[in-house]
Order: structure tokens, then C-alpha cells, then sequence
């Protein structure tokens, strides 16, 4: 079955019972049990829910894995990842990674971990230890739109006896399957791309080998961090448009990218040529302010991958929890804008855009 | 005013906009930012959603606390406090605690050097006797589970006093409307809020309560690093849950009294477990073999996990809530295939006590 098709049919004929096409919302905490000592298969919804299994076995399709889960938040999905790891293992980490997974790394967890240039394929190699236990890789990575060679690190990885973790939120598997690629593991924000209506917080994470996927399956129940059936429902909703909704992204990403490099007060496009996200540096970092206040289409606000365009400033937005000095060194600047690209006209996203920046020049 | 009263009228019940008596649900990832450098109060949903931060609101009052944070679970809010401690950190808990909690404990935070001792907490000298210089926490329940010992929760406030450690206590089994242990000197209060507080077996969740600000500032600090907070759906559920917490306690706990006087004079029961209020009870069958048997015959109340609910649950503890505590434990604790758990829910009490009759009798 093709991708488009599997997405569309996620969640059908679960209830054969009455035939729903859409999954039930299973809202509802725990099942009574035929006899003691059986199950029906569900016993508490923290353990397993029928509406987040649609969800989870979906997400483990869509990436060719074995075991698919959803959880609370995607934070609370790479935390769940970073449970197979205990203090004193290394994990070779993106550098211009997410700042909310930065502060995990930084903040929270008691793991050694390289910030490395993986795009520099021997930077990766060289980063590796003895204790090295995974690689963790954002592709392309956030705000700078980089790209790492997942086939080529993955077999760093495998050298290395280190599990690769692919987060793959902004490609999404329509458009990138880490695990076809060599990956052993898949981190989703579901709240992107996968729902796609700016309307749920949910994670997601996908294992190739089963093992793996059991391991993470208990780390899930045992620490709880689960997504509710309401939020479940509503990504399965939106995977079903996924295909088409990445291919307008894309679409109008391209447009808008190959426009502002035309644009006299844009100095430098980062678009990697696939994909709904760019960044662009303004020659002027003095008009960032109005042109944040001037935009009336597109949303000033956090997060990324919904059907409308949103524009952020990483700087002082999703990137305010890296320091400074490493924030300047990673080129996340004071010019810098990041565009999540909806699916609106991209005339229209273009014409907001050039309002706001001609605007903000004339101020 | 009164606990009774107060959960329906803590003044987070209403809409400010619109006056709704009900607040709405905001389903939605992220918010509209009016400038630069005028943030709105919420930017993205994980860090805050109106309708989680009502009924974190309404929680905080009930509890008498600084503030309360809603979680994707029990499990979670419970993880949540356990990242309060560092590694080298001790903490001594309830050893009759749900099984839940001993695993989360004992298979993910101990790999983190996080160390706990599991004495009885309805014992104050045994609670003193384990705490070690290393102590920063005492986790307690205040009706343990299933064995239904009552914690003196003042007592255990002035051991944490005396010792310099955190009094975080579980009060899954009371409820606010029972026993509000901040006002005894805990620091933090714990619920499963898919029990007593949610009620109706629909959703599943978790609270945090703290009695300052400081450690308001570091829950709220975990819930949105590690991204566990409550979906939307399930926030309002919860909410309208609360309303009737009172109603759905008092009649439980009236029927349970009645079960416990019946119980204690039937033969087919060795001993029955009730600490006097709540709607818990627990019983020994006089022999592990009717166990199976009873359970098969029970019509009325749901076998399964989970408690709390509008309708009775039947469980059976090595089985279910305990299943994930280690067989050798859970024979030192004395939890053996001849315990029942009883979450007594809001049937009539007579319909009640004319089926245990019948499965005890062709037990």
C-alpha cells in the first residue's frame, strides 16, 4: 500500500462491530475484565487505550517500525526515548537542535552528551566513545534547515554499537523514513505536521526492532506520560490529510523560498529544497520587531507544521533556552525569522510577508 | 466556606469572556502572539492552556495550595515529583503503596541514583528510623493501597520538619474533600486524579499541588520540560468530575460502611481492611481457591484495575493494581491471590450486598 493510501485509512475498520468508519473515542480510564485471570487485551488506559493503539499502530505503519506510541507532548516522547539510557552513556546530539530537547539534555537528564554538527559526517565520527550509546539527529535541523546523511550515520551508529534516533518531525514520513534509512528509532512532535491544525499537543515515537519497541512501551506505562484518547483521535484525523497538506507545504515553501531570496532586505535563505519550514536572515536585525507586529496573515506565534503560517524568531522564541553565546555561535541570530508555511495561497503569504517587510524598512 | 462547597465555587468555574458557566475547551497547540516584545499570557499549549489552568486553578484551591498542576497521569504527576530529587538523594515511602509507584521507584529512578526505603508510614518511629542524612523526601500515602493504612499526616509533617526533607503525600484515596494534608504541613499533594477526583472511569490524569512558590516554579519547570501536561478533553473532564466529588464520597462512603458491617460477619471472609472513611475496602476470602470463583460470579461491580468510580470495581491486587510489584514482595507484603479490593461505587447498597451474598456463596 502507498503512503497516501495508508494514511488516509488509519484508524478504519477497528470497530467491527458497527462498522464506524472513524475510530471511537475510547474516553475512558479502565475495562472490565471477562474473569479473573482474562483480559480483553485492554486493562488501563495509561497501559493501553483502543483509540491511542489506532493512533500508535498508525504512526508504526506510516514509518515501517514494529511499535508505534503516542504521548503527552513530543518532550514527553524523547524523554521516553531517553529512558534506554542510564547516567555515564554519551549520546552525540544535533547541534542546532530544538530548545526544548536542548533543555532536556541540559537541564534534566544525567546523560554525557557532544553537541556535534551532524552534518559533518566525520565530526559525528569523531564524537563517538566508549560509552557513546546513541546518536540523536534532528534532520533538517531547527532553525537552520541543515541536513544530515541518515544512511551514513547510521552506520556510524552501528560501529559504534549506538542506537540512532531520528527526530523527524519536520519531514514527516511522507517525505523521509529514517527507519527505510537505517534508523532505529523515530521521535515525532505529533503537534507539527502529523496533526497539522495547530490544535493538539501529542508526541510520538516509532521503533524498527521490537525489543526496542517493548523497552519503550514500558517506559511509557511506567512513567504515564500518555496521550488522552480526545487528542489521539484528533492526530489520526489529521494524518489522514497528511500527504496533501505536505504537498501544498512544500509547494509553497519553495515559492516563498525562491521569493525572498530576491527580497533586497533578506540576506540570507535557509531552505533545504524539501519540506514546509524555512528560516531567512533580514539584513537589518533592527526591523525584526515590526515585522513581527505587521504580519497579519501569518500568526506570530510558537510551534510549526499547521495548516496556517506561523512565523517565530528563534532567538528569543523556540531557541531562548540555549545560551546566548551558543545560540550566536550556531548562526540562531538576532536576523533571524523562522517560517512554518501553511497551506494558504502562497500569493497571499507573500503579499502578507512583503507588507510587513517594507513596513518595517519604512520605520 | 466548606470542602463541600468549594467544589463547585473555588471562582475558576466560569468562562471570564462570556460568562459560560462552563470553561470551554480549548483545543488548540498554540497562540497568537500580539508583538515582539508584548507576549501574550499563553504561546504554546504545552507550556500553558486555558482550560488546563482552570482546572489547575480549581485543584490549588481545593488543596489549599500555592498552585496545582494537571498531568497526563497519576504515574506522570507522581515521576514529576520524583525529578524534584537529585542523584545521590534518598527518599523513604509507604510500603504498602500501589504498585505503580514501587515500580516507576524501583526500576526507572533507581537507575538514576535516586534510592528509597519502603517502611510502614502508619508507624511515625519506623518512618524516623529510615531516614538518613542523604533523606530530601518522604513519599506517603495517606490511605495506603490495598492494605488501607492510615498515614498521620501531621506526624510525618513534623518528621520532614525535623529532618529538612519534603513531605510529599498521596492522596489519591481521600480526596481534598476528605483530608487536606497541606493544611497538617505537607508540601506536596499527589492525586491519580482518574480516581475519586475525575470519578466516572472516563479519563485518565494526574495533580501536583505545592505549598510554595519555589516549588511551584520547579513543577511547573518539569511539567512543561518534560511536556506531561493534561489534554484539553480531559481537563474539562476532570473539572466537571470535581463537581460532584462531594456527593459521589459521601454515598460511598455510607454504602461502604454498610459492606464493611456485613462483611466482617460472613463466614466466606477471614478479615476485612477499612480504615473508616473513603470508599475503598479490602477483605481476605477465606481461602486464595474461591478467589477465581468469586470474581466470575460478582454481576454487579466491574473486575478490573482502577478505583473510584461511580461504579463498583472489583479487583484483586496481585493480580491487577500490584501486578507490577516482584512476586516476593508482594508475598512479604501479603498481598496473596486471597485479597479483594473493593472500590464501593454509587449502586444501591442493597444490590450491592445481594451479589457479594450470591459469589460468596458459590465461591
Amino acid at each position: 500500500m502507498r503512503f497516501d493510501t495508508a494514511a488516509a485509512h488509519i484508524g478504519v475498520g477497528r470497530d467491527p462491530r458497527t462498522g464506524s468508519v472513524s475510530t471511537p473515542v475510547y474516553q475512558v480510564a479502565s475495562f472490565q475484565h471477562p474473569a479473573l485471570g482474562q483480559s480483553t487485551g485492554f486493562d488501563y488506559s495509561r497501559t493501553k487505550n483502543p483509540t491511542r493503539q489506532a493512533l500508535e499502530e498508525g504512526l508504526a505503519q506510516l514509518e515501517g517500525g514494529a511499535g508505534g506510541l503516542a504521548f503527552s507532548s513530543g518532550l514527553a516522547a524523547i524523554h521516553c526515548v531517553l529512558q534506554l539510557f542510564k547516567p555515564g552513556d554519551h549520546v552525540i546530539v544535533t547541534a542546532d537542535l530544538y530548545g526544548g530537547t536542548y533543555r532536556l539534555f541540559h537541564e534534566v537528564l544525567g546523560l554525557e552528551h557532544s553537541y556535534v554538527d551532524t552534518t559533518n559526517l566525520a565530526a559525528v565520527a569523531g564524537a563517538v566513545g566508549p560509552n557513546t550509546r546513541a546518536i540523536f539527529l534532528e534532520t533538517p535541523t531547527n532553525p537552520l534547515m541543515k541536513v544530515a546523511d541518515i544512511g551514513a550515520i547510521a552506520q556510524v551508529a552501528r560501529a559504534a554499537g549506538a542506537l540512532l534516533i531520528v527526530d523527524n518531525t519536520f519531514l514527516t514520513p511522507c517525505l523521509q523514513r529514517p527507519l527505510e534509512m537505517g534508523a532505529d528509532v523515530v521521535v515525532h512532535s505529533l503537534t507539527k505536521y502529523l496533526a497539522g491544525h495547530n490544535d493538539v499537543v501529542a508526541g510520538g515515537l516509532v521503533a524498527k526492532d521490537p525489543a526496542v519497541g517493548e523497552r519503550l512501551a514500558f517506559f511509557q506505562n511506567a512513567i504515564g506520560a500518555v496521550l488522552g484518547p480526545q487528542d489521539a483521535w484528533l492526530v489520526i484525523r489529521g494524518l489522514k490529510t497528511l500527504a496533501l497538506r505536505m504537498e501544498r507545504h512544500q509547494q509553497n515553501a519553495r515559492q516563498i523560498a525562491s521569493w525572498l531570496e530576491t527580497h533586497p532586505l533578506v540576506e540570507q535563505v535557509f531552505y533545504p529544497g524539501v519540506g514546509g519550514m524555512l528560516s531567512f536572515a533580514v539584513r537589518d536585525p533592527s526591523i525584526v520587531p515590526q515585522v513581527l507586529e505587521r504580519v497579519r496573515l501569518c500568526l506570530f506565534a510558537e510551534s510549526l507544521g499547521g495548516v496556517e503560517t506561523l512565523i517565530t524568531y528563534p532567538f528569543t522564541q523556540t531557541h531562548a533556552d540555549i545560551p546566548e553565546e551558543v545560540r550566536l555561535q550556531l548562526g540562531i541570530s538576532e536576523r533571524l525569522l523562522r517560517l512554518s508555511v501553511g497551506i494558504e495561497h502562497a500569493a497571499d503569504i507573500i503579499a502578507d510577508l512583503d507588507q510587513a517587510l517594507a513596513g518595517g524598512h519604512a520605520q | 466556606m466548606k470542602p463541600g462547597t468549594k467544589l463547585l465555587h473555588t471562582g475558576r468555574e466560569i468562562d471570564r469572556t462570556t460568562g459560560a458557566a462552563a470553561i470551554p475547551i480549548y483545543q488548540v497547540s498554540m497562540f497568537d502572539q500580539p508583538g515582539l516584545d508584548q507576549p501574550g499570557a499563553y504561546d504554546y499549549a504545552r507550556s500553558g492552556n486555558p482550560t488546563r489552568q482552570a482546572v489547575e486553578g480549581v485543584l490549588a484551591a481545593l488543596e489549599g495550595a500555592e498552585a496545582a498542576f494537571a498531568f497526563a497521569s497519576g504515574m506522570a504527576a507522581i515521576s514529576a515529583v520524583l525529578m524534584l530529587l537529585n542523584a545521590g538523594d534518598h527518599l523513604v515511602v509507604t510500603d504498602d503503596c500501589y504498585g505503580g509507584t514501587y515500580r516507576v521507584l524501583t526500576r526507572v529512578f533507581r537507575r538514576f541514583g535516586i534510592d528509597a526505603t519502603f517502611v510502614d508510614s502508619s508507624d511515625a518511629a519506623a518512618v524516623t528510623a529510615a531516614v538518613r542524612p542523604t533523606t530530601r523526601m518522604l513519599l506517603v500515602e495517606s490511605i495506603s493501597n490495598p492494605f488501607l493504612r492510615q498515614t498521620d499526616t501531621a506526624a510525618m509533617a513534623a518528621i520532614a520538619r525535623a529532618h529538612g526533607c519534603l513531605l510529599a503525600v498521596d492522596n489519591t484515596f481521600l480526596s481534598p474533600y476528605l483530608l487536606r494534608p497541606m493544611e497538617a504541613g505537607a508540601d506536596i499533594v499527589i492525586h491519580s486524579a482518574t480516581k475519586y477526583l475525575g470519578g466516572h472511569s472516563d479519563l485518565i490524569a494526574g495533580a501536583v499541588a505545592v505549598s510554595n512558590p519555589d516549588l511551584a516554579k520547579e513543577v511547573y519547570f518539569l511539567q512543561n520540560a518534560l511536556g506531561t501536561g493534561l489534554g484539553p478533553q480531559d481537563c474539562f473532564l476532570l473539572m466537571r468530575g470535581i463537581k460532584t466529588l462531594k456527593v459521589r464520597m459521601d454515598r460511598q462512603m455510607a454504602t461502604a460502611a454498610l459492606l464493611v458491617a456485613w462483611l466482617r460477619e460472613r463466614r466466606e471472609v477471614r478479615e476485612v481492611f477499612y480504615p473508616g472513611q473513603g470508599g475503598v475496602l479490602s477483605f481476605r476470602l477465606a481461602s486464595a481457591e474461591m478467589t477465581a470463583a468469586f470474581a466470575d460470579r460478582l454481576q454487579i461491580p466491574l473486575l478490573g484495575v482502577s478505583l473510584g468510580a461511580v461504579e463498583s470495581i472489583v479487583a484483586v491486587p496481585s493480580r491487577h493494581s500490584h501486578a507490577s510489584v516482584p512476586p516476593e514482595e508482594r508475598a512479604r507484603r501479603g498481598i496473596t491471590d486471597d485479597l479483594i479490593r473493593l472500590s464501593v461505587g454509587l449502586e444501591e447498597p442493597e444490590d450491592l450486598i445481594a451479589d457479594l451474598e450470591q459469589a460468596l456463596i458459590h465461591a
